[in-house]
C-alpha cells in the first residue's frame, strides 16, 4: 500500500514529481502546439493549447487543451464523465479519485497533460454495459455510502487497493481508504463493502 | 377519505414552528410491531444506489446545460471593510467574459432580513460577496476576477464572541454586538430556593468551537430562464423554500420558478436556505441569456455558507445527597456570525431531567465571521457536553453512579410543559446500552495503572424529530401494475427513496421492484417541508402510507365495478384482489388498470396532524469506552454503544448507517474538528480540508446500535420519529465523560486534542 500514496504527504510530494517528469513528457507532444502564448483565443482561453491523447475506459481520446487543465476538469468538463466528483479541488480529500494506469491517483491535483499517454479508467469505467462491477455491487449491497458524493472516489481507491491485495485484512482497508473523506460518516460500511468485495466476509 | 385542515405545531432545527395543513382525520390500523411486517424495518439496499456507486447520479453539481456558462464570485479578503472604489473595467475586457455583477449595477435585494443586501459595499465578513462574474468557461471567470480591483476601507473588527461582548469592542453593526440587544432567558421555579435546599452545589465552565459543516457537494446551482420562467437545479435541504425565496428575491411568481434536486451530497442544515449564489446566477442568466451553473470553491464553503456557532457555558446545579436535582442555572453566549442566527444551546438542559427550578441566560452576540447555520441538532449538541459534563460531575460530588443519578432525575412528563409524552422508552435504553458497553465494570476516575488508561462514559439525548404536516405523497398506479410515489421531499443521503417504496410495498404488497420515487421536484410534487430537524421519515412516511391506503381501498372499490361484485365481498392479498371462497376469481393490480382503460389511479396521501396535549421527543444513550494515553495525550475511542428510542425503524441497514454518521460527526466535534480563526487579521485559518480536519476512516471505533422502540402510535399511522440528529448529540459528552473517568481529570473545552489532555494532566 506504500506505493499506492493515497496518504496527502505524499501525494503532494508526488505530486511535484509528477509535474517535472510531466514537462519533459508534454515536450514530446510540442511539436503539435500552435505556440502563441502571449496570444489569448476567441473565447479569451489561453491560446497556447496543447494537444492531450489519453486512454480513458478503454476509449482513446483526443484534446485540444490549455496545459493548466487538471485531469478531473478534462474528465468531467470535455468528456462528461461526472461520476469523478470535486470536493476540495487541493488533493486533501480524495473524491476525485480514478486510477492512473493501475495506480489510485487524486485528479483534481494532476495534470492532464501529466497523464498523456496513460490510461484513466474512473467510476464508470468500472461497469460492463449497464452492470455493475461486483466492487460496486459490494458497496450497494452493503450501504458503503449515504449522499453518494464521496463514493466514486471511494471505490476507486478501493479498486487500487483490491487490485494489489485481493483479500485485505480490515486494518489494510482502513489504511488503503484513508486517504478518501466521507463526511456522512459511512465509514463502517465502507470498510463493510471492502472487506465482502475482497471476498473477507 | 376523509379530511380537514387543521394546526398543528412541531419543532424544526431551532424552534417550533405551527403548521396550518389538510390532514387524514380516518385512524388506519397501528401496523404493530416491526417483526408482524414484511418489509418495513427490514435491512434492505438503497434502491437509489445503483445511481450512486456507477456514477451515473446527477447531482446538482452534475448537471450541465447546452450552451451553459460559468459565474464565479469575488468575496472579500476582509474581516470588515467598505469598499471605497470598485474597478471591474479590465475583467470586462476578458474575451470570454459575458457580464460582471456589483453593488453598483445589481438590483438592490434586501437580504439577512433587510440588515444587508445581495450586494452591500459594507462588508462584514471574510468571504462577503463583492463580485460575480459570468464567463465562458470558470477557469476565465476565475482569471477575470483577479482583474477586478477593490480600494478597501479596512474597519475595525472582532471575531471573538467573549471579545464581542467587552465594552468598547468594535461593532459589527451599528446597534451593537448583542442580537436583539437583549438575552433569551428563560425560567421555571425559583433557583435562590431550590440551590438554598442543595446538599451540593457544582458549578462549572464549559465551552465548545465553531464547526464548519462542509458537506462534500459545494453549495452550488445551475439556473435557466425560459423567458419568465425560471429552473433552479439547486443543492438544497428543501426546493420548496428554495423556490419560495428565489421567487421573494426576485419579485416574482412562486409558480414560474420551478426547483429541482434529486442528488445532494451532504448538507447536514447548511443548504436549508437559499443562497445568495442562485440569485446572482438568476441575475447572470437573465442579462447574458444564457443557463448559469455557478458552484462554491472549498475555501468559500468553510467561510460564507454556515457554522456551528461556538459557545461559553457557564454552568451551576444544585443536588440533594439522594440525588434529587433541586435547581439549575445555565448562562451562555456564542456567536452568530455577522448577520443574525441561534447562538443557544440550552434546550436540552431545560428539557431532559425533572428539575423544578431552572433558569436560563443565552447570548448570542455578532462577530465578523460567517454567519451560523443550523448544524445537525443545532444547540443541541454543545448543549448536551456541558450539561451532560456537569451532571456527571454532580453525581460524583455526592458520590453517586452517573447513571444511577439520571435515572434519580428521570423526567416522566416534559419538565418544561408538564405534558405527557407519546413515548419515551429512555430507561430501556439506559439499561440495553449499559449492558453493552460493561458498564458494571466501569472503575473510579483516573484508577487504572499504566500509561494507556480506559474509561467509560454516557451521556443522554433528547430531541424533537416528531415531524407534522404539511406533507404530502402521491401515488400513481400503472397499467403494468407497478406504483409511482410523487414526494417534494428530499433524499439527503438519509435514504428517503427507499423507505418510500417500502412504505407503499408494505402496503400495497407488492415487490419493491415494482416501485418508483420521484422527490425533489416543485413542478411535478406536492409540498413538503425542507428536510432538517430529523422530520423528513416522520413527516413523509404517515403520507405515504396514507396514499398507499387510500389506493387499496380503490383498487377493491375498482375491482368490484369490474367483476360486479360487492366490495366487501372482496380480499385484498400480495396485490391481488379475489373473491371471498372464490380464489380462482381475481385480479391484478395491472388487470384492474387495463380493465378501466387505463383510467389513471391516483391518490395523495397526507400526513396527519400531531396530537394536542403530548410532548413529542427522541430519547437515547450513549456510552463510550475511551482510552487516553498519557504521555502522548492522545484519546483513542474504542468503542461507542448507541441506544435509541426513535420509534419504528423503516430501514435497519440505512438507520445503522445514520447512526454511524452522526457518531463519526461527534467523535470530530469531540476531539478534531475546529475552526481556527486569527485574532489579528479576523482570516479563517484553516479554510481548506487538509488544516480543517475531519473524522478518517481510521477514526472509527466498534460502534453497536440499539434500538428499543417500535413505532410510537400516538404520533401518526407509521409511528416514526427521527435519528439523523439524535445520533450525533450525545456522542461528544459521552466520550469526555469517558475521558475523565480514564485519567480522573475533566476535559472543559473542544475539541479535546493532545495538547489539552497533556495540560490538563500536568494541572
Amino acid at each position: 500500500m506504500n506505493e499506492k500514496s493515497k496518504s496527502k504527504g505524499i501525494s503532494r510530494r508526488k505530486f511535484i514529481q509528477g509535474v517535472g517528469t510531466g514537462v519533459i513528457g508534454s515536450t514530446v507532444l510540442l511539436d503539435t502546439l500552435q505556440a502563441a502564448p502571449e496570444k489569448k483565443g476567441e473565447n479569451g482561453e489561453h491560446a497556447g493549447k496543447q494537444l492531450l491523447f489519453l486512454k480513458v475506459n478503454g476509449k482513446t481520446v483526443r484534446s485540444m487543451i490549455e496545459p493548466r487543465t487538471t485531469l478531473v476538469e478534462i474528465l468531467r468538463n470535455h468528456l462528461h464523465l461526472t461520476g469523478t466528483k470535486v470536493v476540495c479541488n487541493h488533493g486533501e480529500c480524495g473524491a476525485c479519485t480514478v486510477l492512473l494506469d493501475g495506480e489510485a491517483v487524486y485528479s483534481c491535483h494532476i495534470l492532464a497533460l501529466d497523464a498523456a499517454g496513460k490510461e484513466v479508467i474512473t467510476v464508470e469505467g468500472l461497469l460492463s454495459g449497464e452492470k455493475l462491477h461486483p466492487l460496486q455491487q459490494a458497496f450497494v449491497e452493503h450501504d458503503g455510502l449515504q449522499c453518494g458524493f464521496c463514493t466514486s472516489g471511494q471505490i476507486m481507491s478501493a479498486r487500487a487497493l483490491l487490485l494489489k491485495n485481493r483479500h485485505p485484512a480490515e486494518q489494510e482497508v482502513v489504511e488503503g481508504m484513508s486517504g478518501n473523506i466521507c463526511r456522512c460518516g459511512a465509514y463502517p460500511k465502507i470498510i463493510e463493502s471492502v472487506l465482502a468485495a475482497g471476498g473477507q466476509r | 377519505m376523509p379530511r380537514k385542515i387543521v394546526k398543528s405545531k412541531y419543532f424544526f432545527e431551532e424552534d417550533f414552528i405551527e403548521t396550518i395543513g389538510e390532514v387524514s382525520t380516518e385512524k388506519v390500523k397501528d401496523w404493530g410491531p416491526n417483526s408482524q411486517l414484511k418489509v418495513v424495518g427490514k435491512s434492505l439496499s438503497r434502491i437509489d444506489g445503483y445511481d450512486k456507486v456507477s456514477g451515473t447520479a446527477k447531482f446538482s453539481f452534475d448537471i450541465s446545460l447546452p450552451n451553459m456558462v460559468y459565474a464565479k464570485t469575488l468575496r472579500c479578503p476582509l474581516p470588515h471593510a467598505k469598499i471605497k472604489k470598485i474597478d471591474i473595467s479590465e475583467a470586462k475586457k476578458v474575451p470570454g467574459v459575458l457580464a460582471v455583477l456589483t453593488y453598483e449595477n445589481a438590483p438592490k435585494i434586501p437580504w439577512y432580513y433587510g440588515m444587508s443586501f445581495l450586494f452591500d459595499p459594507h462588508l462584514r465578513y471574510e468571504g462577503d460577496e463583492v463580485a460575480c462574474i459570468a464567463a465562458e468557461t470558470e477557469q476565465i471567470a476565475v482569471d477575470a476576477l483577479k482583474l477586478i480591483h477593490v480600494e478597501y476601507e479596512e474597519l475595525p473588527f472582532v471575531v471573538d464572541a467573549g471579545a464581542a461582548m467587552k465594552p468598547g469592542a468594535a461593532k459589527v453593526h451599528d446597534a451593537g454586538n448583542v442580537v436583539r440587544g437583549e438575552p433569551q432567558i428563560y425560567k421555571r421555579g425559583d433557583i435562590e430556593k431550590g440551590f438554598k435546599q442543595a446538599d451540593v452545589v457544582v458549578e462549572d465552565t464549559f465551552s465548545t468551537q465553531v464547526e464548519i459543516h462542509n458537506p462534500t457537494e459545494p453549495h452550488c446551482s445551475v439556473v435557466n430562464w425560459d423567458g419568465s420562467r425560471l429552473t433552479i437545479w439547486d443543492s438544497t435541504q428543501g426546493v420548496f423554500s428554495v423556490r419560495d425565496a428565489i421567487a421573494g428575491y426576485l419579485k416574482m411568481p412562486a409558480s414560474k420558478v420551478r426547483v429541482i434536486k434529486k442528488y445532494m451530497g451532504g448538507a447536514f442544515g447548511s443548504k436549508l436556505e437559499a443562497g445568495k449564489y442562485t440569485v446572482m446566477a438568476a441575475l447572470l442568466a437573465r442579462e447574458t441569456g444564457r443557463p448559469v451553473r455557478i458552484a462554491l470553491d472549498r475555501r468559500a464553503m468553510n467561510l460564507a455558507v454556515g457554522n456551528r456557532p461556538g459557545s461559553v457555558q457557564k454552568l451551576k446545579v444544585g443536588a440533594k445527597k439522594d440525588g434529587t436535582l433541586t435547581a439549575m442555572n445555565h448562562y451562555s453566549y456564542g456567536a452568530a456570525g455577522a448577520y443574525p442566527s441561534g447562538a443557544g444551546c440550552s434546550r436540552p438542559f431545560r428539557t431532559l431531567y425533572k428539575c423544578f427550578n431552572v433558569r436560563s441566560e443565552e447570548y448570542t452576540v455578532f462577530i465578523n465571521t460567517g454567519r451560523g447555520r443550523p448544524f445537525r441538532a443545532p444547540g443541541h449538541v454543545q448543549g448536551t457536553f456541558a450539561f451532560e459534563s456537569i451532571i456527571d460531575e454532580t453525581a460524583e460530588k455526592i458520590g453517586m453512579d452517573p447513571l444511577a443519578f439520571r435515572i434519580k432525575n428521570y423526567a416522566e412528563v416534559d419538565p418544561a410543559s408538564n405534558r405527557p409524552y407519546t413515548g419515551k422508552l429512555l430507561r430501556q435504553a439506559y439499561k440495553r446500552g449499559a449492558a453493552a458497553i460493561g458498564w458494571q465494570d466501569r472503575k473510579p476516575a483516573g484508577s487504572g495503572s499504566g500509561p494507556v488508561k480506559t474509561g467509560l462514559g454516557v451521556a443522554t439525548q433528547i430531541w424533537w424529530g416528531g415531524g407534522g404536516p404539511p406533507a404530502y405523497a402521491t401515488l400513481k398506479l400503472n397499467r403494468d401494475g407497478s406504483a409511482h410515489v410523487i414526494a417534494g421531499s428530499q433524499d439527503l443521503g438519509t435514504g428517503t427513496y427507499t423507505f418510500i417504496a417500502q412504505v407503499a410495498a408494505e402496503v400495497l404488497e407488492i415487490p419493491m421492484e415494482k416501485i418508483q420515487v420521484t422527490l425533489g421536484d416543485t413542478a411535478v410534487a406536492p409540498y413538503c417541508g425542507s428536510s432538517g430537524g430529523s422530520t423528513t421519515a416522520p413527516s413523509v412516511s404517515p403520507a405515504v402510507r396514507d396514499a398507499a391506503e387510500q389506493m387499496k381501498t380503490k383498487l377493491i372499490s375498482a375491482a368490484a365495478a369490474v367483476l360486479e361484485i360487492p366490495g366487501n365481498q372482496l380480499v385484498y392479498k400480495n396485490g391481488i384482489i379475489s373473491v371471498k371462497n372464490k380464489p380462482d376469481k381475481k385480479l391484478t393490480i395491472a388487470n384492474i388498470v387495463r380493465r378501466m382503460r387505463e383510467r389513471v389511479l391516483l391518490t395523495t396521501g397526507a400526513r396527519n396532524a400531531n396530537p394536542s396535549g403530548y410532548a413529542i421527543n427522541t430519547f437515547g444513550a450513549q456510552f463510550a469506552r475511551v482510552e487516553v494515553d498519557t504521555y502522548t495525550g492522545r484519546i483513542s475511542v474504542k468503542k461507542i454503544v448507541a441506544a435509541h428510542d426513535i420509534g419504528r425503524v423503516l430501514n435497519r441497514k440505512t438507520l445503522e448507517n445514520q447512526v454511524h454518521g452522526g457518531i463519526l460527526q461527534g467523535l470530530g466535534f469531540a476531539l478534531i474538528e475546529e475552526r481556527v480563526m486569527d485574532e489579528f487579521t479576523g482570516k479563517m485559518l484553516n479554510a481548506n480540508l487538509y488544516d480543517y480536519k475531519m473524522p478518517a476512516i481510521y477514526n472509527v471505533p466498534e460502534i453497536e446500535v440499539i434500538i428499543v422502540s417500535e413505532g410510537d402510535a400516538k404520533i401518526s399511522n407509521t409511528g416514526v420519529k427521527g435519528i439523523g440528529e439524535p445520533a450525533m448529540i450525545p456522542t461528544p459528552a459521552a466520550i469526555a465523560n469517558a475521558v475523565y473517568n480514564a485519567i480522573g481529570v475533566r476535559l472543559k473545552s473542544l475539541p479535546i486534542t493532545p495538547d489539552k489532555v497533556l495540560m490538563a494532566l500536568q494541572g
